[in-house]
């Protein structure tokens, strides 16, 4: 009962909002949607305690859904450890971000739409991660990608919005095509979908191999690849990454809520969810390191150079999705949800601050442009810093705690793949430090850039968007301290059977075991970038224009985000359109319609002409006519009697 | 003293080459409708000479009470005919046949 209205409880508050936004107006849709799903997330402290505190895991069966032949999938909350984090981030940060945009979206003329569709995106993401089958899950997953491309493109009037959310929708498709062969895979191989009876059967299938177009292939490594292709789409891992920053283009508290907090981390819950299959996959989970090892080194690199406020944060979030991956590769599952479960917080109130600056400069999200003001909106800059301590990893800051036990998982691992990753971990946490302190130094202080009407303008976000900052702020600050020892703690009792590791898979534990050196080292290059940022930006401020004239290849490399927009445009986008074109010109227009309703149209219209050249309307050729017509009847007439 | 009598093929002849110039005159003429109403007439009484002739051959009367009926019905046919052109060069200001082309398709 209690699972039940905690996921179900947004559902009714978008129902209500959506269909009679019209008639409650944007008050009756505030008061609708914020209460009911603050509603769930208070309900979800009590569920996190029974259940993760107390250990009450259960599974609550709601109603059978589908039954076809050996297919059997019904709706159930399956609620262990892992799914109670996953309901208090998920319901916290969507209560939080739903006040928020309160005061956000006050002059929108579409308020009960918003509300609508972020409630809406709220129950899908709590009946993803509280789904008991795959289909559910999938069910799930579908939902939040629909929510975020109509999020994406709430202002649909603004051509870039449409595309970033059809974007987002199309690359969005191709991990999902992947998720979708891997749960048929699954079906296939192990004859269900739930959940249990598939984890229960995985170790069965070890080293089995499934014949595929003739080749051989591992079972649980095809299986667990499809999957994590679906996860790396919706986490916009290296190479399904392109859609994040362009998501951009929707309202700021979307960002915060989708794009940042929750959606884009149901890749990561998914691994950890299906943590019994990878962990019998040791292929992919060294596949899976890599990935988020890479994407978290590509995306630092490429959040250096942006100059749009958000999409610093969006590459920082592909980044910090990155971490989270790699700490699931090396079997540190637990570290990957905690930093996940950080993340989701002051990733937030990173984009919700920036929400308010862009707020306070009268919509402008350019750095460049702005500059000088944290006098001016003293909270928003204090929140901002907060924010930004969090994920620099600074100590006693929750993103201390998870990039730590991250790195040193990764460390822990002692496998190659597991040192690759934490050395790019350990670049990318020094590139963090410095892009997240290029933004606040570009944003906040030096010689203001922007033009003096917005400067006049520049004022402090009010309540209704500062409280919830708030509550977020608290979030970044104790959500590390209070939750590591529960989380990635000595005892591993907290996440019950819901995380499943091998015995022999022990970076977590080596992890706690790690040299000085790799502890203090996140620390001594996260002080450095924020070092070089204070030098780069505040004390030489010329040197940054001349750092990127002396590398000039390389920062171009970077300002255009590594060229992926531009590689898939030439690989993806002209083949597809010029194929399309093909079989528009040559094989619709040229055939179908040349030798269809075309065709037979013109021929019908050239007899037709020839008809009408008999009309000519000159009276001595109808006399003429008529005449023959005599004549040939008079003849035909002899000719018979004749006979 | 037997009368001096035509024979019926002279008299067809005639008929025929009367009803053969009405034709021409029908689709050589390129002037004027007038003409063609001409020609209409001049096949008419063509016909008349015919039944005429083939009445008094025949010794039948029949024919010559149906040449009378013809030569009514073409004295209206032919004030019809002319109350049309009438009415027509007074809208269109010519009665050339070249010009009389409105049901061109």
């Amino acid at each position: 009962m209690l699972y039940g209205l905690i996921v179900f409880l947004p559902l009714i508050g978008a129902i209500l909002a959506g269909l009679f936004g019209r008639w409650l107006g944007d008050r009756g849709s505030h008061i609708v949607t914020c209460g009911l799903v603050t509603a769930s997330a208070l309900l979800s402290v009590p569920a996190f305690w029974f259940v993760a505190i107390q250990g009450n895991t259960q599974i609550v069966e709601l109603f059978p859904w589908i039954i076809s032949g050996e297919l059997e999938a019904s709706w159930a909350l399956r609620v262990d450890q892992l799914t109670a984090v996953m309901l208090v981030v998920v319901t916290s940060v969507s209560a939080v971000v739903h006040w928020y945009s309160i005061g956000y979206m006050h002059d929108d003329p579409h308020q009960p739409r918003f509300f609508a569709y972020l409630s809406l995106f709220t129950f899908a993401m709590l009946a993803l991660v509280t789904a008991d089958n795959f289909i559910q899950m999938f069910f799930g997953w579908e939902g939040v990608g629909l929510c975020s491309y109509l999020l994406i493109g709430f202002w649909y009037h603004k051509p870039s919005a449409n595309a970033a959310a059809i974007k987002a929708f199309i690359v969005n498709r191709v991990g999902d095509f992947g998720f979708a062969l891997g749960i048929c895979a699954v079906f296939f191989v192990f004859q269900s979908v739930e959940f249990d009876a598939v984890f229960e059967a995985v170790p069965r299938f070890v080293d089995t191999e499934i014949e595929f177009l003739g080749t051989h292939l591992d079972t649980l490594t095809v299986i667990t690849i499809l999957l994590f292709i679906g996860a790396m789409g919706k986490s916009a891992q290296i190479g399904l990454h392109t859609w994040l920053p362009d998501a951009m283009e929707g309202p700021t508290p979307v960002s915060a809520l989708i794009h940042a907090a929750t959606m884009v981390t149901a890749g990561v819950f998914m691994v950890a969810r299906l943590s019994p299959m990878f962990e019998y996959a040791e292929f992919t989970l060294m596949l899976v390191t890599i990935v988020g090892a890479l994407t978290a080194i590509m995306a630092a690199t490429i959040g250096l150079v942006q100059n749009d406020i958000k999409r610093v944060i969006a590459y920082s979030t592909c980044s910090q999705l990155g971490y989270m991956f790699f700490a699931c590769g090396v079997s540190a599952y637990q570290a990957g949800v905690f930093h996940l479960f950080t993340h989701a917080f002051f990733k937030a109130l990173l984009f919700l601050g920036a929400g308010s600056v862009i707020h306070a400069f009268s919509g402008e999200q350019d750095m460049r442009r702005m500059g000088g003001v944290w006098r001016m909106i003293p909270m928003t800059y204090a929140l901002m810093w907060i924010g930004s301590l969090a994920l620099g990893g600074i100590p006693l800051f929750a993103g201390f705690y998870s990039k730590d036990i991250v790195l040193e998982a990764a460390w822990g691992a002692h496998s190659g793949v597991g040192q690759l990753a934490f050395v790019l971990g350990i670049m990318a946490a020094g590139l963090t430090a410095f892009y997240s302190w290029r933004l606040l130094f570009m944003t906040f202080h030096g010689h203001s850039r922007a033009s003096h009407e917005v400067l006049h303008h520049v004022h402090e976000s009010p309540p209704v968007m500062i409280v919830p900052l708030l509550f977020l702020a608290a979030g970044a600050v104790f959500a590390g301290m209070l939750f590591a020892p529960l989380f990635v703690g000595d005892n591993h009792g907290f996440w019950g059977d819901s995380i499943f590791v091998l015995a022999s898979h022990t970076a977590l534990e080596e992890a706690h075991h790690a040299p000085l050196w790799v502890k203090l080292l996140p620390l001594v290059v996260a002080v450095t970038g924020i070092g070089t940022a204070y030098w780069m930006y505040i004390a030489r401020p010329e040197l940054p224009a001349r750092l990127a004239e002396q590398h000039r290849e390389l920062y171009r490399f970077f300002l255009n985000k590594w060229y992926w927009d531009e590689l898939y445009d030439i690989l993806f986008v002209r083949s597809a359109r010029a194929i399309g074109t093909f079989f528009w010109k040559k094989g619709d227009e040229a055939t179908i319609d040349g030798y269809g309703p075309n065709g037979v149209a013109s021929r019908v219209l050239d007899i037709a002409r020839r008809a009408a050249r008999l009309q000519t309307g000159y009276v001595y050729h109808y006399a003429f006519v008529m005449l023959i017509g005599v004549v040939a009847f008079v003849t035909w007439y002899l000719f018979i009697v004749g006979m | 003293m037997a009368p001096l009598t035509i024979p019926l093929g002279h008299f067809l002849s005639v008929a025929a080459i009367l009803f053969t110039l009405g034709v021409l005159g029908i689709f050589l003429n390129r002037k004027n409708v007038i003409v063609i109403l001409m020609s209409v007439e001049l096949m008419l009484l063509a016909v008349n000479l015919n039944l005429v002739a083939f009445s008094a051959h025949l010794g039948d009367m029949v024919g010559q009470v149906f040449a009378m009926f013809v030569l009514t019905v073409a004295a209206a046919e032919a004030a019809i005919g002319l109350a049309i052109l009438v009415v027509y060069f007074r809208n269109r200001g010519t009665v050339a046949v070249e010009d009389i082309s409105l049901m061109k398709g």
